[in-house]
């Protein structure tokens, strides 16, 4: 029985760990500024857990084994412990696992303490069941007002943010459905969503935010390779949650450039 | 001046509804909570089959069931979910085992309030009833998740299943947390004022130190909850705004304004992070009290396994924040969070090398129970390795609400608490009914649950940091989760091949207690007060007498005592060994 319960242990173990160090399923590769960071961090984790989970797993298998009681195990230690142990083993954990947490900290301060970079290009995006939708402020650089009574999911685009025709900032702000962002430029998101809670979730820029209603959340991130990238709401919001899709374009700065214009000239 | 408690050991109650329906014995009690949390599990266990049936076949239309539209499937893992975490993992380890065993194991003859008890377990099987009527009404039941985040959850028009499910959903939550309430004084007053001659603090058995930690975290949690609930309530049918700002659903504005659905999220976390630490820590109890007893060791350090359990229950109540990662809160706050849950994770640690600390050197005997709390050990050593992933806020940002969460919390709360529960039946059920379970059937139903579990949550942590989120009915929207299907799939058929495992289990159980071999009144040669009185304890648990208490929990293996363990009740061993 020890030994079955040995090899099952040690198996269990030893085919998780494989499929972890072959990376069969990862990270998809990072294309924003963050993913340097986040991806070293999570692999600094990943070697310090999966260390202890072998240490702890293999021990546990090999304890198990090794300790069986058979008619010629000699006597039990008779022991109630030993504090010195438990000391050594405290303050070892607590530095590893306190540690490891500071390390990370420096990467989150760094997207969300300070504000974005001048010259950020800035987006608003709204969340609402079951969709994203964009909204560029123009070459005035300001938001427009979006009224609650003006908003209309089923039209779609302007009227479903709710844009107010009659504030003059309106004339040039553009929405959109899919998200264009130019390469290697800092982006100033502003997140809001207008009936439940949902989130911004976009794996390979290592993006994630809910939106929330009732809260206008600021946050910046920098793209970093030119692609397109799918945007996956990560928030239960009802039951179209899960074709709550959406797509991330990150072009050149020319081509970032020609979409809005083409976009604005479009709203004419 | 402090009035002692008296209890009247009281005579066996006459007639078939004194006896076994409104009964006032602990022992019956706790038997009702244990079959009220069986009936739950298999409920809860069929929808999940069912769920992992839509995700690989979404189109399929099931007899009996139907058609499993979107909705559905979110009403499913709604349901499932509330129904694992209260009816099942909060109802079976303390309101089952606490309930039958505690008053034993500190040598009293019954709770310090036997009518309350009976109470309470009422009050949860009534929030049972409720809670499965929402399946039944117009709608059906809500599609919120277990955690009812508003304003989904606040608002009728919101989704299928959030008018009349949801509000039934919210009440039996409610019922839920008046029973925890009840149920939580009793277990508190019981182990301070009822213990035997000589059972001091630092003689109780760690089973009952972990039920005791579990009151009075239920005590402070579900009193939170249950306001929380009432505000939900109330912002849902009389148009309060308490978590609900002004919204747009379906282009109709709401008439709330100025509520704030953090709120919600900061007082249900208040609640929910203590809540994981009462399902699982009555496991640790019971794994503790069984890996001593099948090594034939007393186990290692259990001053410090009482203070990692205190510790766990004091850190529990200073992390809620870390399920707010990605929520808005502020980011400077999430900080605070992220430390004080990664310091929680040195008890556990701690725990874990005690474990191991006190096989080391022993002679472990297999019986079904010990594979068990090894099983735990295991489990609760992969589940909890995931938590410093989590702890961390910039790791959340890829890691929130994704598979890896799923994996974590059902490999540590979900299946190592089972684990526990299952060690638990297998040590108690000869105490309990007087009759050993089938060995080799319980061997059999351990290495495939093991392995099963295994299958089907490890490979979350893989979907997971490839962005997988949770929720999601189908991932055939989604172009890079689609390529995750085949990972889905294999863990469907691992699910069928676990849950038709549960049926030995079912089938043993119920087998035993009629066809059992007769068991004797100390099978395991354990030292805890329970095994010291006959087999099934006499209604006042000790026949009239009352123990007095020499040693410590777990004397074994003691150089010159007669036998290889010394009960509580023996004269006191020469504390010799330390």
């Amino acid at each position: 029985m020890g030994l079955a319960l040995l090899v099952l242990i040690w198996l269990i173990t030893l085919v998780s760990t494989y499929f972890f160090v072959a990376k069969t399923w990862w990270l998809p590769v990072g294309a924003a500024q963050a993913a340097h960071w986040i991806d070293g961090q999570f692999a600094l984790t990943y070697i310090v857990m999966g260390i202890v989970f072998l240490a702890a797993q293999l021990g546990l298998g090999y304890i198990v084994w090794r300790y069986r009681e058979t008619p010629s195990s000699p006597p039990v230690k008779y022991s109630h412990g030993n504090t010195t142990l438990e000391v050594v083993w405290t303050l070892l954990t607590a530095v590893l696992f306190i540690g490891l947490n500071l390390m990370g900290s420096t990467v989150w301060a760094s997207q969300r303490f300070a504000p974005a970079e001048a010259g950020a290009v800035q987006v608003e995006v709204t969340g609402m069941q079951f969709a994203w939708y964009f909204r560029y402020p123009g070459a005035d650089g300001t938001y427009a007002k979006t009224t609650p009574k003006l908003m209309d999911p089923s039209a779609g685009g302007e009227a479903a943010v709710g844009l107010d025709p009659n504030d003059p900032s309106a004339k040039d702000d553009v929405v959109t459905g899919t998200m264009y962002l130019p390469v290697n430029r800092e982006v100033d998101l502003s997140l809001r969503a207008v009936d439940v809670i949902h989130s911004f979730f976009v794996p390979s820029l290592r993006f994630k935010q809910d939106a929330v209603p009732g809260l206008n959340i600021h946050l910046h991130f920098k793209p970093t390779a030119i692609g397109e990238y799918e945007i996956a709401c990560a928030e239960l919001c009802g039951l179209g949650h899960y074709k709550m899709h959406g797509m991330v374009h990150v072009v050149s700065q020319e081509d970032f450039d020609k979409w809005l214009a083409a976009r604005e000239a479009e709203k004419q | 001046m402090a009035t002692p408690v008296t209890v009247h050991a009281h005579a066996a109650p006459q007639g078939f509804i004194r006896k076994y329906i409104f009964s006032t014995d602990h022992k019956v009690i706790g038997l009702q909570y244990y079959f009220l949390a069986l009936a739950a599990v298999f409920v809860g266990m069929f929808l999940s089959l069912l769920m992992r049936i839509h995700m690989i076949w979404p189109n399929t239309v099931l007899p009996l069931v139907g058609e499993i539209k979107p909705e559905t499937y979110l009403s499913l893992l709604t349901m499932h979910g509330t129904i694992m975490v209260f009816f099942v993992l909060t109802t079976a380890p303390q309101g089952g085992f606490g309930n039958y065993v505690l008053p034993i194991q500190i040598g009293a003859p019954d709770m310090a309030f036997p009518v309350l008890n009976m109470l309470s377990f009422w009050t949860t099987f009534v929030g049972f009833i409720v809670i499965i009527a929402a399946f039944f009404v117009g709608g059906g039941a809500p599609l919120h998740g277990w955690t009812g985040y508003p304003p989904l959850s606040a608002v009728q028009t919101a989704g299928p299943g959030e008018g009349l499910g949801a509000d039934l959903w919210i009440t039996s939550i409610a019922i839920f947390c008046l029973a925890s309430l009840m149920g939580a004084l009793n277990f508190i007053t019981t182990t301070l004022d009822l213990r035997a001659k000589g059972m001091i603090l630092m003689r109780m058995p760690l089973t009952v130190w972990s039920w005791f930690i579990t009151a009075i975290l239920g005590l402070l949690a579900f009193g939170v909850l249950l306001s929380a609930g009432i505000l939900l309530l109330l912002d849902r049918n009389l148009g309060t705004s308490f978590y609900v700002p002004l919204i747009v659903v379906n282009g109709v504005v709401m008439q709330h304004k100025g509520g704030s659905p953090l709120l919600w999220q900061h007082l249900f976390w208040f609640f929910g992070h203590p809540e994981v630490y009462i399902a699982i820590l009555p496991g640790m109890g019971v794994a503790s009290q069984i890996i001593s007893t099948f090594s034939r060791k007393p186990i290692f350090g259990y001053k410090a396994m009482v203070y990692a359990m205190l510790s766990i229950g004091f850190f529990g109540f200073m992390v809620w924040g870390h399920h707010m990662f990605m929520s808005g809160m502020s980011p400077y706050s999430a900080f605070a969070f992220s430390i004080l849950t990664m310091c929680i994770g040195v008890p556990s640690a701690i725990k874990t090398f005690n474990w191991l600390g006190t096989m080391l050197h022993g002679h472990i005997r297999f019986q079904t129970p010990m594979l068990y709390a090894i099983g735990f050990v295991s489990l609760f050593v992969s589940g909890g390795l995931s938590g410093p992933f989590l702890a961390q806020p910039v790791l959340d940002i890829q890691l929130h609400d994704t598979y890896f969460v799923v994996g974590h919390f059902h490999l540590i709360m979900g299946v190592a608490a089972i684990f526990g529960i299952f060690a638990a039946t297998y040590y108690w059920f000869p105490k309990m009914f007087g009759r050993m379970m089938n060995e080799t059937w319980g061997r059999i139903h351990f290495f495939i649950t093991l392995a099963g579990t295994y299958a089907i949550f490890m490979p979350m942590h893989y979907l997971g940091m490839a962005g997988q989120t949770r929720r999601y009915s189908q991932f055939t929207e989604v172009a890079y989760q689609t390529k995750l299907i085949p990972l889905q799939t294999f863990m469907t058929y691992a699910a069928f091949i676990t849950i038709a495992a549960q049926l030995i289990f079912v089938i043993n159980l119920f087998w035993s207690m009629f066809k059992g071999p007769k068991a004797s009144d100390n099978p395991w040669e354990a030292t805890t007060l329970e095994w010291t009185t006959s087999t099934p304890p006499p209604p006042d648990n000790f026949g009239g007498k009352t123990p007095v208490v020499h040693n410590g929990p777990y004397e074994y293996g003691v150089p010159g005592a007669p036998k290889d363990y010394v009960m509580q009740t023996d004269p006191a061993v020469a504390a010799a060994g330390h």
